[in-house]
């Protein structure tokens, strides 16, 4: 059978591929049929009954199964009533109308009897101006109504499924799409559809309410206003709304998102974000967002965000202008001579860590630069295996394998788990490996839980066992899976930190480069749909090693001829008084436990958001502009760079990172700064070779995307859709043009600190600096918790649901205990704690 | 009967041990084809036709035995479990040899749970007696059946709804195809059959198919249990031979016994609710699938109800709309928003305070609801209604014009609560 399929609708002859459906052939050459229930992300069910049509097949003989003729010699064509555009796939000359006198009333039927039992209330529906309801209302309905208003259902209208959504009961149209998303796609099954007839209602099955990551997305594809966030609900009219583009500050998916802003007088006529909604980006996150993504926007215009520069006078820090700020910093930095460091958070752009080195190595001759808090190794590595230019998760189905180490994706980067969920779905194998069971295990069925401190010997097997051949070695768990995966068609392989330390990441980082090396015919490495993907803890990550933020590598991987000192060596030597001025970008290592305080620092400048615990302390303090206020770029962990847009005015007198940076370096003797982040852009694209022919308007292309979601017609309800301002760009991976030598992997001997370890897992909702700002969340945080075996509980006399005191990054938390038969043996799990590297011992406190 | 040793002194499970020695399965569809029979729930497919369905291909394949009898009026497939369930357990075990089926569900409303007794009782001695089980009479053939009870929805007789509720998921039908021959049970192919099409499977197997040929007519063959209620002096089941008439099921002597109280007849709904109502004229059609055609209706699954002189039509057409809109699982938007428009429209009209716009109204959203549903329980909701106003106009045209006296309404109307 042909690939393709010709057919005709409404007299247009298309050809489309096999399988597709009648509805989504319509779209194709935009006819749109009208669709309630369908979405084109997940399986058709027909319920709506909204897209009938007209569907006519070509009569064939029955002896000859020739095709019978009109006298004209057209084809004879036999209709069979209305049918779902949305369920019957298209066939060889198949004829579809859907502009005929039945189809007409057919539409205008249906929408009449969708009607008879919605509350009409657009005028205060949070949904009218962008409902698909109202929409195709206005477009098929009768104009009228023959429904005697007296009969109209009364329901409820603030039903909270949980603290986050709302469900009013009267507008849903039992269309389904929730239920079906949180079943089909996320695989959190935790609302459903309860009783019959016009009784059906929709109820959460699970406690808390809505327990699911993703839920925020349903009243995005919900097609009328039965289902709104708390945020947004009853906050604003949708045509008030201007959308902003612009990108997770988080995730270093990258994914896209759209703010809506609008100018309240409350705010004294300054633009406020009203919700962020997903913008379309297929290869990077569909439509998808999780919830930290779409309610994490309110530390951006929080009270207590920093509006004027800082300087400590007598001993306090008090408000000064930026012309005395700027110019103390730059003469105390210029003083210290050598003796400086810079320390960089990995959530600034592109152009703020350019700038920021820039400073240190041009302007002060320093190369003691780094990120303040490094938790995983191989960006280096990255460049040469890392996933290869045009690849897209999407892609990826039966035999394919992607491998995942030392990650929890479900709670780091849901956007990866849901499409490496979603790929094994497709038929592509799993190989995963961790000291503990995660979500993904269940998608997977090569699941390697190795022992605590193995994960290297581990890996290291696994690469040795794929090298030879299938007889030669014995039948290990390890061995399927390296058999696996030398049998896949197309490997892409994730590496977290889960129990590492920095080196271990980093030999985990080379062990799976070398993986991707192998040559059967051809290596992995190289080819698209193939390559390293890091779970990077930040949205900028990867940015930062692009740009140099690396006291041993300049921008581009270049690398130093002298290097700096590391992070922890900076943190040493201020207390020692080695180092004489430290200037810290978004970053704060003294709340975070990396840097006991100020020590004998003489000067102590930091760039920030809030005033944190480091900031208290500094004797400068510079007010810096958020993601949502400035333009900017982010580079993703498959190494995409993309921009993000200025979406409210600045935060009292704010300036952007980059701003400050070249302010301050124009002071230590650089060239005049740029005037704009572009333009910043365009110099970094110059230093750093891997960015060549980016620039902002490369970055804000744009082409079709299918499915055709979003778009003035609303078509799929969702108006935050489409991507109008970037796809952004992936920069190619060294083995994409040349030959990359194999790795050598040192030797990392992993150390077992005691009876029983302490691992650091991540939770989606772990308390932080940003996401403290968002009261709504604040249920969801995950509390500390210590999660251990009942045996190992036990020998240490906790009980469950106990409080202890454990040490956590240097310092004491009090934590719940929770007994999991889940958790291995010798193993204790701390979940919503601060960040802390690779396995310690287990130190109850008094 | 319904004990194994009476069955069994009775011939029974012979026809199933002639299956398993003498026939291919292949064999055993093509005699249940050239048999004639068709399906006894009310559509009338051939039985043999559904069996040829399901792909040869080895695999996980079932039986799932319709059980859920809710049509109004019918009362059949009950009595089949109570009385002579080893009948069904029989025909189920053939057709599952049949289409190479080891697993067999029954699925009986959640109302029979205490008339399903028997049939557990029957299935115990089955396993018992080896009759279920491994190597059943010493052949290859193995073969597990299961009871299993809904939660009480007349949509869980569509096969994909009771599929889905068989399954742990709501009653509701799915769009096909997947045709449940191809993705049934947990996605693998299923033959779903009417308690009473089983029941005749076995004495086909042993009596041959030209003997079921011989009862009945060509287009129709074999007996049909018709589930006779109403204004008749005699109501209850009875076995007639397809192509006896109506009138002899309502005035036969062994049959209904004529009006109740000697009353004049007034009209018959031949399949329950689901099917059109018809008039006296059609007494002279023949109970077949085929009969009713020129009178606009069809047998069903044959639960004839018989209405009297008395009988108010639009009392009658809102009791069933009523059942309708009650049973409407609600996926589907002209089935769950019209059964529920066109009873507050018949509850008014009947309460007398309808207008003649109502009735228009009435008819015209029963008419936009058909063609357009998800399954058939939508386009059957509609057929009280536009059956009613076709013969009997006159009676709702008095109603809306107001001030006639209500004809019979005795009994309670039900008040449209949700």
């Amino acid at each position: 059978m042909s690939d393709q399929v010709n057919l005709t609708i409404d007299g247009v002859e298309l050809s489309v591929p096999n399988g597709t459906l009648v509805v989504d052939a319509a779209k194709m050459i935009e006819n749109p049929i009208p669709v309630f229930c369908y979405h084109p992300k997940m399986a058709p069910v027909g319920m709506c009954r909204m897209c009938l049509v007209e569907i006519g097949l070509p009569v064939r003989d029955r002896n000859s199964g020739e095709p019978v003729l009109n006298d004209d010699g057209t084809p004879q064509v036999s209709f069979r009533g209305l049918q779902t555009a949305c369920t019957v796939q298209v066939s060889e000359g198949m004829v579809v109308r859907t502009t005929t006198e039945v189809v007409t009333k057919a539409r205008e039927d249906v929408i009449e009897f969708l009607l008879t039992s919605h509350p009409l209330d657009c005028p205060i529906c949070d949904k009218g101006g962008e409902c698909p309801l109202q929409n195709l209302t206005m477009e098929h309905g009768k104009g009228t109504s023959r429904m005697d208003y007296s009969l109209k259902m009364k329901l409820d209208k603030h039903v909270p499924l949980g603290e986050l959504i709302y469900l009013d009961r009267e507008r849903c149209i039992q269309c389904g799409r929730c239920v079906r998303f949180q079943e089909e796609i996320v695989d959190d099954p935790v609302i459903r559809f309860h009783n019959r007839g016009r009784s059906l209602e929709i109820v959460t099955m699970s406690d808390p309410g809505f327990d699911s990551y993703w839920s925020g997305n349903t009243t995005d594809i919900c097609p009328v206003g039965a289902l709104t966030t708390a945020d947004f609900r009853f906050g604003a009219r949708p045509w008030e709304l201007t959308p902003v583009a612009t990108l997770s500050p988080h995730c270093p998916s990258g994914a896209n998102m759209t703010f809506s802003t609008r100018r309240e007088a409350k705010s004294g006529g300054r633009s406020v974000i009203k919700r962020i909604m997903p913008r379309q980006n297929e290869p990077v996150n569909e439509i998808w967002i999780s919830d930290r993504d779409r309610f994490v926007h309110h530390f951006a215009d929080a009270p207590d965000r920093l509006k004027k520069p800082l300087m400590r006078k007598n001993g306090q820090l008090v408000e000064v202008e930026w012309g005395e700020a700027l110019d103390a910093v730059a003469g105390k930095l210029q003083q210290s001579g050598t003796a400086v460091a810079g320390l960089s958070g990995d959530r600034v752009s592109n152009e703020d860590m350019f700038l920021f080195q820039k400073l240190f190595r041009q302007g002060l001759k320093s190369h003691n630069i780094d990120l303040a808090n490094r938790r995983l190794a191989g960006g280096d590595v990255v460049a040469k295996v890392g996933i290869s230019q045009g690849s897209n998760l999407l892609n990826l189905g039966q035999g394919d394998a992607i491998v995942v180490i030392a990650s929890d994706l479900h709670e780091e980067v849901p956007v990866w788990w849901l499409r490496v969920k979603q790929a094994a779905q497709r038929g592509a194998e799993l190989v995963i490996l961790n000291l503990r069971p995660t979500r993904l295990d269940e998608c997977s069925r090569n699941v390697i839980h190795y022992q605590p401190g193995q994960a290297i010997a581990t890996l290291r097997q696994l690469v040795n066992d794929a090298k030879v051949a299938a007889a030669d070695a014995d039948n290990s768990p390890i061995k399927a899976a390296a058999d696996v995966i030398m049998q896949a068609n197309n490997v892409v392989a994730f590496y977290g930190a889960e129990g590492l330390t920095y080196a271990e990441t980093d030999a985990v980082a080379r062990l799976l480069a070398n993986l991707l090396l192998i040559k059967n015919e051809e290596a992995y490495a190289g080819r698209p749909n193939n390559g390293l993907i890091p779970v990077w803890p930040h949205n900028n990550t990867q940015g930062a090693w692009d740009m140099g933020i690396h006291p041993a590598l300049e921008p581009g991987y270049k690398p130093a001829a002298k290097p700096g000192m590391r992070a922890n060596e900076v943190y040493a030597a201020a207390q020692t008084g080695a180092l004489k001025a430290l200037f810290l970008l978004a970053a704060d290592p003294i709340g975070d436990g990396l840097m006991a305080g100020r020590g004998q620092l003489d000067f102590l400048v930091v760039q920030e958001l809030f005033l944190t615990e480091t900031a208290a302390q500094a004797d400068v303090v510079l007010p810096a502009q958020s993601w949502a206020e400035r333009e900017g770029t982010f580079t993703s962990g498959e190494r995409r760079v993309q921009r993000y847009y200025p979406a409210i005015q600045p935060v009292g007198e704010a300036r952007p990172d980059w701003q400050i940076l070249a302010q301050i370096g124009e002071r230590v003797g650089l060239e005049k700064p740029a005037f704009a982040a572009s333009l910043v852009f365009r110099d970094l694209a110059k230093a750093v070779p891997q960015y060549k022919g980016m620039d902002y308007r490369a970055l804000a292309r744009v082409e079709k995307q299918w499915p055709d979601v979003g778009g003035d017609d609303l078509y799929y309800g969702g108006n935050a859709y489409e991507n109008r301002v970037g796809l952004g760009m992936q920069w190619p991976a060294a083995a994409e043009s040349g030959a990359v030598d194999h790795f050598e992997v040192a030797d990392v001997d992993s150390e077992l600190p005691g009876k029983v370890v302490v691992v650091r897992t991540a939770a989606l909702f772990t308390p932080g600096t940003l996401i403290n700002h968002t009261e709504l969340l604040q249920a969801r945080m995950a509390q500390p918790t210590l999660i251990i075996q009942a045996a190992d509980a036990a020998k240490l006399q906790l009980a469950q649901g106990e409080k202890v005191m454990v040490e956590v990054a240097g310092r004491g938390v009090e934590t719940a205990v929770r007994l999991s038969e889940d958790t291995p043996e010798g193993v204790a799990l701390l979940r919503g704690v601060p960040y802390q590297a690779g396995l310690t011992e287990l130190k109850v406190m008094g | 009967m319904h004990k194994l040793e009476v069955y069994r002194a009775n011939g029974g499970y012979e026809a199933l041990q002639k299956v398993l020695n003498e026939y291919q399965p292949g064999e055993v569809i093509d005699i249940v084809k050239a048999s004639g029979l068709r399906g006894r729930g009310g559509a009338g497919f051939p039985t043999g036709l559904k069996w040829s369905f399901i792909p040869k291909a080895p695999g996980e394949k079932y039986i799932v035995v319709n059980s859920d009898e809710s049509e109004m009026g019918t009362f059949k497939d009950r009595e089949l479990l109570e009385k002579n369930p080893h009948q069904v357990i029989e025909g189920a075990m053939i057709a599952a040899y049949a289409i190479g089926a080891k697993q067999i569900y029954n699925y009986m409303r959640g109302e029979f749970m205490g008339i399903g007794q028997h049939f557990e009782e029957a299935l115990k001695a089955c396993y018992d007696a080896g009759i279920l089980g491994d190597n059943i009479f010493g052949t290859d053939f193995s073969c597990r059946m299961y009871g299993y009870y809904g939660a009480g929805a007349y949509i869980c007789g569509e096969e994909t709804a009771l599929l889905s509720s068989l399954q742990g998921d709501l009653g509701q039908p799915w769009s096909k195809p997947p045709f449940p021959a191809i993705e049934g049970l947990y996605k693998k192919p299923t033959v779903v059959n009417n308690t009473e099409t089983l029941a005749n499977v076995p004495p086909i197997i042993t009596n041959g198919a030209d003997w079921y040929k011989s009862i009945g007519t060509a287009q129709s063959p074999g007996p049909k249990i018709v589930c006779l209620s109403g204004h008749v002096n005699n109501p209850g089941n009875y076995e007639v031979e397809m192509g006896m008439t109506f009138h002899e099921l309502v005035y036969g002597e062994n049959y209904g016994g004529g009006i109740r109280g000697g009353k004049k007849f007034k009209a018959l709904l031949p399949s329950g609710g689901s099917g059109p109502v018809v008039k006296e004229d059609a007494l002279k059609a023949p109970i077949t699938y085929e009969g009713l055609t020129p009178y606009g209706s069809t047998v069903g699954s044959a639960s004839v109800v018989v209405m009297d002189e008395t009988t108010d039509m639009v009392w009658a057409a809102l009791k069933m709309v009523h059942f309708f809109k009650h049973e409407s699982c609600g996926k589907c938007t002209p089935c769950r928003e019209g059964t529920f428009w066109m009873e507050r429209l018949l509850h008014r009209i009947y309460e007398g305070h309808g207008t003649e716009q109502d009735l228009e109204v009435l008819q015209s959203v029963a008419t936009q609801i058909k063609g357009k549903t998800l399954c058939a329980l939508g386009e059957f909701a509609v057929n009280p209604v536009l059956s009613t106003i076709r013969h009997f106009f006159d009676e709702y045209k008095a109603k809306v014009q107001g001030g006639q006296k209500k004809v019979a309404a005795k009994t309670a109307v039900p008040t449209p609560t949700d």
